[in-house]
């Protein structure tokens, strides 16, 4: 995408530490010049926004773990003692707790984003797939995320998902043994979950930056889904993107620390105050919001290991997206047929979410059984299909093209 | 000339290869202890055995008691449920085994063989169980369900008097822990 540039820097120091470590010319040319679409609009700014959740999570985790003890006996009350006696622990806690969610509100965005705008196409597959990892070790950090509470969902949660691998055969009881380190979700449990949940954070960075590598190489797609042709189709990532990227995560810091603030419960259980007991579980067992559609899929198949497996594809499927996907049009502004079906995918993620938040019986799994068959439809036969038969509207020439005939 | 270059290269390839199998054959070995550290320790499974008295139960009455960290339910079960759980037939059952750690892994799920201890003893008054569901490991809720036994309120799994699956997605009966009789009100599990 960008040439490589030579840059002639002034400063002696600066140019002693360039000769033997290009740092400064990569910062400038990747960070400051690298040539953007001119075109990208504001939905091109939830992975800034992402990413700065990333961080965000990362240094309230740091300081939340000085307070944190990883003991079945005092987890939960250490998570009082930080709330209470901590100075500022009710802050850094709620940034801590809403954060997780807020980042998830982030990456769905962009990952329907990039599903609208066949960001996942040809060059930018490896770009994708390296998002659906980050997006899968994303959900394996937030889940033990919230066992470390120790709270009722916290407790009963843990349990229900570690048991989700007891569905496999033969192995399964081994395998969630060795998860748990015992015979029941226990301290060697907690303990090794904090370990995890501390060490993942980082893994995801790394992550982030191999999908920032993969996207530095191919560079961005846009809503028009076609190519750079020439230097006028683009701008410099600085000012221009820099800017723009930091207003939408003001805006969304907004929203996110309206609910830190106002209602920093809101998005949680209130079962999870009272700590856990391995006697008694809840009545209603539900996940956090951002794994409900899932939930959903787990309970819509009757049988222990069907369900398991379709969960586990929900999100294995994405991976395969790039060759499932047979349209050569990587924008869904010029594909009728496509547009419709994306909306009603959204609809259908949507539903599932809906679905996993009920009990499941009743008309509340008859519509979580037809999303759910829809979420596998809509990658296994209508995007395949939707390639051949679909009739593309007429693309403009170029990135500049489209955006003056607009203006 | 020739000769010696072959074989140089021969003693060469064979090194190379050597060098390198003992390398990832050794990362492979050690690895071992740390998937191993993850499983469960001495000092857990240290707790293996409980003393549970029966005599103060009253009919119908049944009690939570842990065991290895687990609930295990201990019901004394009326003479109507007992006289509905030997009624059912076998053909009604979900699962067809007997889930009992006392009997062999393939003894049919009659009442009988939900009640019988490790030394082959048979009270049908007392039932005892590991109270798992055995489709996501939550803790079933006693005298409820569409069969008066069990039902678990995480993802609606009904258990019969005797324990058994019935209705739902679980996919096994409850288990019943290894246990026996070491006087006519006592029993110890594990």
């Amino acid at each position: 995408m960008s040439g490589h540039a030579s840059y002639e820097f002034k400063n002696p120091v600066v140019r002693w530490i360039e000769e033997r470590l290009p740092i400064f010319s990569t910062i400038r040319a990747q960070a400051v010049d690298f040539p953007t679409p001119r075109n990208l609009n504001y939905w091109w700014t939830f992975g800034g926004i992402a990413a700065t959740m990333l961080v965000v999570q990362i240094l309230t985790g740091i300081v939340l773990v000085m307070h944190y003890t990883p003991h079945v006996s005092m987890a939960f009350d250490s998570v009082e003692h930080i709330m209470r006696d901590v100075n500022y622990g009710w802050l850094l806690r709620w940034l801590h707790a809403n954060g997780a969610s807020f980042f998830f509100i982030a990456v769905y965005i962009h990952i329907f984003r990039g599903l609208y705008y066949g960001s996942y196409k040809a060059p930018r597959e490896v770009l994708w797939m390296i998002g659906v990892l980050i997006f899968i070790a994303m959900m394996a950090t937030a889940f033990m995320g919230y066992v470390l509470p120790w709270g009722q969902m916290s407790y009963w949660g843990a349990v229900v998902i570690t048991n989700l691998f007891s569905a496999f055969p033969i192995i399964g009881e081994t395998i969630v043994q060795w998860l748990w380190g015992g015979f029941s979700v226990g301290n060697p449990t907690l303990q090794r979950f904090f370990s995890l949940h501390y060490l993942l954070p980082f893994v995801l960075a790394a992550l982030v930056f191999l999908h920032i590598w993969a996207l530095h190489v191919v560079g961005n797609n846009n809503p028009d889904g076609i190519d750079v042709k020439s230097e006028e189709d683009t701008l410099p990532f600085h000012p221009y993107y820099t800017m723009k990227d930091l207003y939408a995560i003001l805006v969304f810091f907004l929203v996110y620390l309206g609910f830190v603030f106002y209602s920093p419960w809101y998005l949680g259980h209130s079962i999870n105050f009272a700590p856990a007991n391995p006697l008694s579980t809840p009545a209603h067992i539900v996940p956090e919001w951002y794994f409900l559609p899932q939930y959903a899929m787990l309970r819509a198949i009757p049988d222990k290991l069907g369900g398991v497996l379709v969960m586990f594809s929900s999100l294995i499927i994405l991976l395969f997206l790039p060759w499932l996907d047979t349209s050569k049009v990587r924008s869904n502004r010029y594909r009728p047929l496509g547009k419709i079906f994306f909306w009603l995918f959204v609809i259908t993620c949507l539903t599932l979410g809906i679905a996993g938040s009920q009990p499941a019986e009743g008309a509340w799994l008859t519509v979580a059984r037809i999303a759910t068959a829809f979420y596998f439809a809509y990658f296994l036969v209508i995007l395949p299909l939707l390639g051949k038969i679909e009739r593309p509207k007429p693309m403009p020439a170029s990135i500049t093209e489209a955006v003056l005939s607009r203006h | 000339m020739s000769t010696t270059t072959a074989q140089d290269v021969s003693r060469r390839d064979f090194l190379y290869i050597a060098t390198g199998t003992v390398g990832a054959v050794g990362t492979a070995l050690a690895l071992w202890p740390f998937i191993d550290q993850m499983n469960p320790d001495a000092s857990v499974l240290a707790l293996a055995s409980t003393e549970f008295d029966l005599a103060p139960l009253q009919e119908g009455q049944g009690v939570t008691i842990k065991w290895r960290g687990k609930p295990v339910f201990i019901r004394h079960r009326t003479e109507e449920e007992i006289k509905k759980a030997k009624e059912t037939p076998l053909a009604e059952l979900k699962d067809p085994i007997a889930r009992n750690a006392n009997l062999p892994p393939d003894a049919p799920a009659t009442d009988e063989n939900r009640v019988k201890d490790g030394t082959g003893k048979v009270n049908e008054k007392y039932l005892v169980q590991i109270g798992i569901c055995t489709h996501l490991g939550c803790v079933p809720l006693g005298d409820a369900g569409d069969y008066q036994g069990w039902f678990c309120p995480c993802h609606g799994s009904h258990y019969d008097e005797a324990g058994r699956i019935r209705k739902g997605p679980a996919p096994r009966n409850l288990d019943i822990p290894p246990y026996k009789y070491i006087s006519d009100t006592k029993i110890v599990i594990g």
